[in-house]
């Protein structure tokens, strides 16, 4: 029977594409979150490229509620679900400011978790309170010099000395390093217990002994600020201890994973949104006597990238859907945030190519989006480590 | 054993150079890359040492050498550590005085051609428009006839040495017809009329790569490079050699970085052992060494062939594509070996990741070089 008019089905581009995980709930908050940020935050980013951006960012984004999405109403969250930071992930993407994303979330769902899920009443009301209301800013110190993927390596010390401990050590790379109130600090407290010998410990950064060497200078992610720290004889209380001792390597895996997660939602996010932009442009530019994006190399470029931006979309998706529903999925979240980030690079980097001339001045912003992009197939494991961490899951 | 074409000759002539460049450019290009400039005065010291003119003819104050010899020095300058001061140098040898050379007449190659050699004027090539980049049939700057001259208006952008150059070489419609024919090249004195305005950019940063307009700006008749309305044909010979010196630049890019980095990944220790011992990295290793090397041959061959006279459009356009899109993805691949320190500016690979990251859209873009091949090859 041939198709006639009224049985045809036709395509159908423009349907709203609402995934399950998300409820009509959540998608008043990504309204609300997508307001704030055009508003509020978009409009600064290229002063805030030069400057870093400012720490009224984290009061005000904590006045509006947004640094507690998923956290415990008891510590002033909003007690939403996890869904809930993949949307503040995807929206905060539009401030077009990688470095003020990362910022927000080292703070939200680096460093807050461990504290929230390992540490003591007083420890939350201490550091969880007034970070969920942007009083107080928080970092984590994993990486030194000496030891950057192979997290075993490192060499902090935390020795027990009377009724506390004296911290020596160095830790670089560290986002929100020069503005933050306390870390979350990595450190062996056993040298010859393996990996059982790592100890967390929250560390007030204006404690003596904590210096913040330099800021260092970055690819992209200008408008954060990156610190080399060092802890010279530094005296915690033990009190400061977060969790269990000798156990912080195994909190710090449990950290990363969540962390993963939320970057990779980022990267699908940005990825769209530096699409978008160029699909304006190649409608725009003529060459040759028509819009760049009718010669079919073209077309079929953005054909290639929507492909890839879909499947890393389905796949942090579908990870956070069983991540929220209590499993653990690592070997999931580590090919989510691999293929993520990935996209999220050579997206940016075949938009710069359809740019041309112009996708190489700063003035477009598209090689911005790739240098800020670039740091995902390093920070919070590099490529090499996911891949390691899938193919072991394998029992390779 | 040293690869053909080159000789003895110019390995001597290379180590000469690469010593020259060692102490008078390489410790200054990390300051210039930040400041976004690189002093003028590098042309005069280049001069010094004869290397703003080793292809041109004694009686001009040149060298008296090849091509080869020119290759030579793109190859080195690619190691200093400053794509943006190659790309300045470049700029004046590659593409700015050899149209002058070739299609100049005596007096032209005396009052440009001579000081650009001793280092007393600076050059720039004046193509790209905001509305015409890959499409050069499409340009928009008019040349108006009128008494003595013709009067010059217009826009152009992406010019390397855009800011700094006494003169610029500067392609113009002299019909009112589109297309190809009537298009004519200007050598035009930095003067009344024009202005420059500096473009901030990914990469080659210490260039000063700027957008130029020219309002009614008065061009006198013995300013006429080669024949009017035919500088299409001009631009086309220039492409040859242009896109040449940008494989040869990749080239020599590609070699440093392969050499650092597997210095790097022999040091740099992680879970017990130099990263050059984990396999994943010592076969990326291995690849990278192995594109270096087939850039190099690509580029080599090409260059042998055009050095012979051949017009080798073909192989010019594949090594010009290869090398380009490759380098950048060897530097990108060098990036992600050095890890976090990677991505810092202590340290060299994002410099060299971003300037890279030219190769593929300037001198003719990838997606250009494939139409180009498209059609030498009958498709």
């Amino acid at each position: 029977m041939a198709a006639t008019a009224d049985t045809v089905l036709k395509p159908d581009h423009q349907a709203k594409r609402k995934h399950f995980i998300f409820t009509d709930e959540h998608e008043q908050l990504r309204e609300s979150i997508r307001n704030f940020v055009l508003k509020e935050l978009t409009p600064h980013a290229e002063e805030w490229e030069e400057t870093t951006f400012p720490n009224s960012v984290f009061a005000r984004m904590g006045e509006l509620g947004f640094l507690g999405l998923d956290k415990p109403e008891a510590y002033g969250g909003q007690g939403g679900d996890y869904y809930t930071s993949l949307v503040l992930a995807e929206e905060i993407v539009k401030a077009n400011s990688g470095g003020l994303a990362m910022g927000v979330a080292v703070h939200t769902d680096m460093a807050m978790p461990p504290i929230l899920a390992f540490g003591t009443e007083e420890q939350k009301q201490q550091w969880v309170v007034p970070a969920i209301k942007g009083e107080k800013i928080l970092c984590i110190g994993i990486t030194e010099p000496d030891a950057g993927s192979d997290v075993a390596g490192i060499k902090t010390r935390a020795v027990k000395d009377g009724d506390g401990y004296v911290i020596n050590g160095s830790k670089t790379y560290i986002t929100n390093g020069h503005r933050a109130d306390v870390i979350v600090l990595v450190t062996k407290t056993d040298a010859d217990a393996g990996y059982d010998g790592f100890t967390l410990f929250l560390v007030p950064m204006d404690a003596p002994g904590v210096i913040r060497e330099k800021k260092l200078e970055k690819l992209g992610m200008h408008a954060s600020d990156t610190a080399l720290l060092a802890f010279q004889d530094v005296r915690v209380p033990e009190s400061a201890v977060l969790g269990q001792v000798g156990k912080g390597f195994y909190h710090i895996m449990w950290e990363l994973q969540g962390e993963r997660l939320i970057g990779a939602a980022g990267c699908v996010a940005g990825a769209q949104r530096t699409f978008e932009r160029t699909l304006e442009y190649a409608n725009e530019r003529k060459a040759f006597g028509r819009s760049i994006g009718h010669f079919q190399v073209i077309r079929h470029k953005f054909a290639e990238m929507a492909t890839k931006i879909e499947s890393a979309r389905q796949m942090v998706y579908v990870t956070a859907w069983r991540f929220a529903g209590g499993e653990y999925p690592v070997r999931e979240i580590s090919m989510a945030k691999l293929h993520a980030s990935r996209v999220a690079v050579e997206v940016a980097d075949e938009c710069i190519q359809i740019h041309g001339g112009a996708g190489y001045m700063k003035e477009y912003g598209v090689e911005r989006a790739w240098r800020d992009a670039r740091l995902n197939r390093i920070g919070a494991g590099t490529d090499e480590i996911m891949l390691d961490v899938i193919g072991r899951s394998y029992g390779l | 054993m040293i690869q053909p074409p080159f000789t003895e000759e110019h390995e001597e002539l290379r180590a000469s150079v690469r010593g020259f460049l060692d102490r008078e450019l390489a410790p200054h290009a990390q300051e210039w890359e930040a400041d976004e400039w690189f002093p003028n005065e590098v042309f005069g010291k280049l001069a010094g040492q004869g290397l703003l003119g080793l292809k041109y003819p004694t009686e001009l104050g040149g060298q008296g050498g090849d091509y080869l010899h020119e290759a030579v020095l793109i190859e080195e300058l690619s190691r200093i550590g400053s794509g943006g001061t190659a790309a300045g140098i470049g700029a004046h040898n590659n593409i700015a005085t050899p149209p002058i050379w070739k299609f100049g007449t005596d007096e032209q190659k005396q009052r440009y051609l001579a000081p650009a050699i001793r280092g007393e004027k600076i050059g720039a090539l004046g193509i790209t428009e905001p509305d015409a980049g890959s499409d050069v049939a499409s340009l928009r700057t008019t040349a108006t006839r009128v008494d003595g001259g013709f009067l010059v208006s217009g826009e152009k952008t992406y010019i390397t040495n855009g800011v700094r150059a006494d003169f610029i070489v500067t392609a113009v419609k002299t019909t009112l017809e589109g297309g190809h024919h009537g298009i004519s090249f200007l050598i035009i004195d930095r003067g009344e009329g024009m202005s420059s305005s500096k473009l901030r950019k990914l990469g080659w940063n210490a260039s000063d790569t700027a957008t130029i307009s020219f309002e009614e700006v008065f061009v006198g008749e013995d300013c006429l490079l080669g024949e009017l309305n035919e500088g299409f044909k001009l631009i086309m010979a220039n492409f040859q050699w242009e896109r040449l010196a940008m494989a040869l630049g990749a080239t020599g890019a590609m070699a440093l970085a392969y050499e650092r980095t597997a210095d790097y990944a022999r040091e740099r220790t992680a879970f017990g052992r130099p990263i050059s011992k984990h396999q994943a990295i010592r076969h990326k290793l291995a690849d990278l060494a192995t594109q270096a090397y087939v850039g190099r041959c690509v580029t080599y061959d090409a260059l042998r062939r055009f050095v012979a006279g051949e017009e080798p459009v073909k192989e010019v356009t594949m090594a010009k594509l290869y090398t380009q899109r490759t380098a950048y993805e060897l530097m990108d691949a060098c990036l992600q070996i050095h890890g976090g320190a990677g991505y810092m500016k202590e340290y060299w690979p994002e410099r060299a990741a971003r300037d890279a990251r030219l190769g593929p859209i300037g001198g003719g873009s990838d997606e250009i070089m494939r139409e180009i091949l498209g059609r030498l090859l009958g498709l």
